[in-house]
């Protein structure tokens, strides 16, 4: 189907983009890549009266150390994630989600900032932020707050992000010595959804496991951490029994809805087997 | 609302006037007549749309002609006449990988820009980077083939197809 119509704006800095959100009344929609605003609109399932085009706004792009954390500007595209030294050594799980994320001409367009604020429970970026423990950088007329991944996903498609504020940039706290990676999903096809995923970070020192932090994703809602998971596997040597109490632990985390895809039993399942798997590969990483 | 913009296409500086809701693909078909990129889905599902935008495929029904304006735009049509994907389309003629042709100009840009990254991709490799291509006629054996035996010829194994 073809879009409705809607006037266009392209603005040149953060400030502007929010002034002209306000003075369309909201009646307005942000794009970044617009690999999901477009198709939203040929769908029809939104008719917004003004876009205001972000790509063009020099804040929101670039990706630099800056006291032990990484700033990634939110336009930094999907496949930019893929190829960029900064992210590879210290926001790994986003180089290693990438690959994932939809088919290779989406990801010459579709951006980090746009993923992350479209919060598809079923996106791999998303998990990767919330293991990576990242925080968002958000402006608003009064000026531009952080907030913490694990307070950033709401719902599905809702963040900390109100009406009009701006997602700037991704906030990745630097890698430290030992760090694990590890990232996978269990989709039908390669770069659809995933039915269910896993983004695992942690460090491997001398009295076992720290650090651990596990997101899982397309399970409910938004992307969940693994909290009893994580317990499940701190201090310990990873060995087949602590995997095992991590996998049992998930039980606790996750409580997957029912849909007409396959039932949440089943998902739970799948659930475990995959996060089996991710802690293997930490293993083999480590 | 409609905006005036100005962005070259295979080579070539267009002025157009376009409603911001104009799709890159409907600009290229409807105005310019290069019809050679292929609308299906319109939703980004299907590749029948690739262009190169600034020498990476995107596709054509979700950029919109504003977001364009500026940019460089290389369609099938241009490739063509450059000659720099004569090779593939002869592998592609040759091995019969395409029948009705409808998904032909996506995967020849998937495939150049597998190519130009990656000069000796794997099989493997090449389906993944065909993830995003739909073709309902060949069964995608013969479009790996063609692929495939192009990086061959490209990295001097093999004959070269008249
Ligand atoms: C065929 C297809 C397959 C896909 N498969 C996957 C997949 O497997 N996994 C996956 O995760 N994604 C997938 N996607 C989605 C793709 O990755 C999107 O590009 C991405 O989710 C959104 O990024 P964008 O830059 O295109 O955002 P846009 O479409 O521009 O914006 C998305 C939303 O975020 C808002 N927004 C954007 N930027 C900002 C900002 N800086 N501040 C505040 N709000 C902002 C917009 O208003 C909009 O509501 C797929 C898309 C398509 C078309
Ligand atoms: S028409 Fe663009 S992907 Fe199908
Ligand atoms: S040749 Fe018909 S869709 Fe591919």
């Amino acid at each position: 189907m073809k879009s409705p119509k809607f006037d266009y704006v392209r603005a040149g800095s953060v400030a502007d983009a929010m002034t002209a959100y306000a003075e369309a009344d909201g009646d307005a929609v942000f794009v970044s890549g617009g690999h999901s605003v477009v198709p939203s609109l040929a769908l029809r399932l939104q008719a917004p009266a003004l876009m205001i085009d972000l790509s063009a706004i020099e804040a929101l792009s670039g990706i630099d150390l800056r006291d032990g954390w990484l700033r990634i500007g939110a336009m930094t595209r999907h496949a930019q994630a893929m190829t960029d030294p900064l992210i590879a050594t210290h926001a790994p799980l986003f180089a290693a989600a990438a690959p994932f994320v939809a088919h290779p001409a989406i990801r010459n367009r579709g951006t980090l900032g746009g993923s992350l604020a479209h919060a598809d429970p079923a996106s791999e970026f998303p998990a990767a932020a919330l293991a990576m423990r990242a925080e968002l950088e958000i402006a608003s007329a009064q000026g531009i707050r952080r907030v913490p991944a694990d307070d950033f996903f709401v719902d599905i498609y809702e963040t900390a992000i109100e009406p009009g504020e701006v997602l700037q940039a991704i906030h990745v706290p630097c890698a430290v010595a030992g760090q694990m990676v590890a990232f996978d999903e269990i989709a039908r096809r390669r770069g659809d959804y995933a039915m269910v995923g896993a983004a695992v970070q942690a460090v491997s020192a001398g009295e076992g496991l720290q650090d651990v932090s596990i997101a899982m994703f397309s399970v409910g809602n938004r992307p969940v951490r693994a909290a009893s998971a994580q317990v499940a596997l701190t201090g310990r040597a990873l060995d087949a029994p602590a995997i095992a109490a991590a996998q049992a632990a998930l039980a606790d985390d996750l409580d997957p809805p029912d849909d007409p895809q396959f039932p949440a039993s089943m998902r739970l399942h799948l659930a475990r087997v995959l996060l089996g798997r991710v802690l293997a590969k930490l293993e083999t990483a480590a | 609302m409609n905006i005036e913009i100005a962005l070259t296409v295979n080579g070539e500086t267009v002025r157009e006037t376009v409603e911001p809701r104009t799709s890159l693909a409907d600009l290229l078909r409807d105005r310019l007549r290069l019809t050679g990129t292929h609308l299906g889905c319109e939703m980004g599902s299907c590749g029948a749309c690739l262009v190169m935008l600034d020498g990476a495929p995107v596709h054509a029904c979700l950029v919109l002609a504003v977001q364009a304006d500026g940019q460089k735009v290389e369609t099938i049509e241009g490739l063509n006449e450059s000659g720099h994907v004569s090779d593939l389309q002869a592998q592609f003629h040759d091995r019969n990988a395409l029948q009705c042709g409808f998904c032909t100009n996506g995967m020849v840009m998937s495939a150049q820009a597998l190519l130009s990254d990656n000069p000796r991709p794997s099989r493997a490799e090449i389906r993944d980077a065909l993830s995003g291509n739909y073709c309902r006629c060949t069964g995608y054996e013969a479009i790996v083939d063609a692929i495939a035996a192009t990086a061959d010829r490209r990295a001097g194994i093999g004959e070269t197809v008249e």
